[in-house]
């Protein structure tokens, strides 16, 4: 079920250099799983592709999402007051099998803007034995406060100045960290190394991919990636992110 | 208030319909739009065998518009109508599906494929400007449109629509081509051929390097081009390029159009198509329109 409406924003903030956050009042909030996304309208006429961004938290009928200011959209959507309305479209994609990390040891990876929907997939594994991993640029972090609370954190960071210096693979190698399966979702170096220990390794690996998208919804075909299998749409080994996506087993895409 | 028009003998009960390539088969868009409210469903374009398109990035927006370089990508003839037109039918909408190929000969193999189909028109993409081979060389030549249009007659059991591209010198020579070859109707615009660059990383944004713009800022040139072919050619015209809203769509009309499209406002609103359709029937209820019919090239 996917809703488009417009919503209200109850709540914004700056998390950290760039990074902001929004609730969003909306019904979609009821239907949304981890990993999934909604997109988010921008008002001014010139902009006229919603912007997909994650979903950080679901908190009963409110979605909380984490975004960066990319471009011109998302530098409006941090430019908004509380009591704004907001035109979303949502929930969008498959989510992460949450099921696959249910008495299981599993690693929840983050990566820049890659971060937030690890949240809400910590909340839906709480009690189970995930370790959470995250990677940033520098000591500027945002979200960190709300991963300690849901699950073991580890940090690395590219200058080092938190936790261990590098990215969230240099953090499994020296932490020598183990698991059953790995969620992830982050820049495509990241996924492309997490998917080549995941092959090396013989676990499973679920990565969330982006994509330029415009639609939203399955009908353009903007998003695709090459698949494995022949895709659900076209029979051409071209899965869309936005619909059979975001998040993939790496084994099924070429990356 | 009659809203109602007649392309070639099909009628259409209102003059909206969704332009090619950002609607899909109406598949996605029907949880948020009634399709039985359209005029007619235009279906994303189809070729003989599935295409993969382009590689990524395929999409990218620009100030008032959007750059597409999806590259045709499709699931081929025989998916289509095993999925499509049965989804479709299901629906009180007319049908009209999108042709693409390489060759003449692919061309004509989709539309004989589509002769015993329930489908109402066919329109003939001879103008994507993403594929390297057929489609847009049929497009931009006069003569070779010409020929194009003669073979899919010959075989076709649907009236023709042939799609027109704006990257060419003088439109009206097209339009009069597909005219004089049996076209029963022509549409425009495609997409206009752009390009963008990404000046940080000295790179193309798409990986075709060009790519189509649609959107609002190409609104001006498709009214200029769709009042030209109106004045050139007798058979209706399905006017479209940077429909946003029922004014847009009034714009088109009173140039020459019979029928419009909606194509980019799709992604800017999921339910820009009812909200065409609602502005136009607002409009003429303002403007004491009685029958939309009088609009038709009305302006003066």
């Amino acid at each position: 079920m996917q809703i488009f409406e417009k919503s209200t924003l109850v709540k914004c903030g700056r998390l950290s250099e760039g990074i902001y956050e929004m609730y969003l009042k909306t019904g979609a909030a009821e239907y949304a799983k981890p990993g999934q996304f909604v997109m988010v309208y921008p008002s001014d006429a010139s902009t006229i592709l919603p912007r997909p961004i994650s979903i950080c938290e679901v908190c009963e009928d409110t979605l909380r999402l984490v975004y960066r200011v990319q471009g011109k959209g998302t530098r409006e959507f941090s430019l908004y007051k509380e009591g704004e309305s907001v035109k979303v479209l949502g929930p969008i994609g498959n989510g992460f099998p949450v099921e696959e990390g249910r008495g299981r040891k599993s690693i929840l990876i983050g990566g820049g803007i890659g971060v937030p929907p690890i949240l809400e997939l910590a909340k839906a594994l709480k009690g189970e034995d995930t370790t959470i991993l995250v990677g940033y640029r520098n000591s500027d972090m945002f979200l960190t406060e709300d991963f300690k609370k849901q699950a073991p954190l580890e940090v690395a960071t590219e200058d080092g100045s938190v936790g261990v210096k590098g990215n969230v693979m240099d953090v499994i190698r020296e932490k020598n960290l183990k698991c059953d399966v790995i969620f992830a979702c982050g820049p495509m170096p990241m996924l492309r190394a997490i998917k080549k220990y995941a092959e090396e390794t013989g676990i499973k690996a679920y990565i969330s991919l982006e994509e330029r998208m415009a639609c939203g919804v399955g009908a353009c075909l903007g998003c695709v990636c090459k698949t494995t299998k022949k895709d659900e749409h076209s029979h051409v080994n071209n899965a869309r992110v936005c619909t059979e996506g975001p998040v993939f087993e790496a084994r099924e895409v070429e990356i | 208030m009659n809203t109602s028009v007649k392309i070639a003998g099909v009628e259409f009960k209102n003059p909206v319909t969704t332009a090619s390539g950002t609607f899909g088969s109406g598949m996605e868009y029907s949880q948020f739009v009634d399709l039985s409210r359209l005029g007619a469903v235009t279906t994303k374009g189809v070729a003989l065998t599935p295409w993969q398109g382009n590689p990524t990035i395929r999409v990218t927006e620009v100030y008032g518009g959007m750059l597409n370089a999806i590259g045709l990508q499709n699931p081929g003839i025989e998916v289509f109508c095993e999925r499509d037109i049965p989804f479709l039918k299901k629906y009180d909408t007319k049908i009209i599906v999108n042709v693409c190929g390489k060759t003449v000969e692919e061309y004509v193999g989709v539309v004989e494929k589509l002769a015993s189909q329930p489908v109402d028109m066919l329109e003939i993409n001879v103008s994507c400007p993403n594929v390297k081979e057929g489609a847009i060389a049929f497009g931009q030549d006069a003569k070779a449109l010409e020929n194009i249009t003669r073979e899919i007659k010959k075989v076709a059991k649907q009236p023709v629509i042939m799609k027109l591209s704006p990257n060419v010198t003088r439109i009206a020579d097209m339009a009069r081509a597909a005219e004089a070859a049996g076209a029963d109707a022509i549409s425009l615009i495609n997409t206009i051929t752009g390009m963008k660059i990404d000046i940080n990383r000295r790179k193309f944004v798409l990986a075709n390097k060009t790519g189509g713009m649609s959107g609002p800022a190409i609104k001006p040139v498709a009214v200029r081009m769709v009042y030209e072919c109106a004045q050139a050619v007798k058979i209706p015209i399905i006017g479209m390029g940077g429909i946003m809203n029922g004014e847009d769509a009034i714009e088109f009309i009173l140039a020459g159009a019979t029928m419009v499209a909606v194509g980019a406002a799709n992604f800017t609103n999921p339910l820009a198509t009812v909200e065409v359709i609602d502005g136009i029937e607002r409009y003429m209820k303002e403007q004491n329109v009685a029958d939309i019919n009088e609009l038709i090239g009305a302006v003066q």
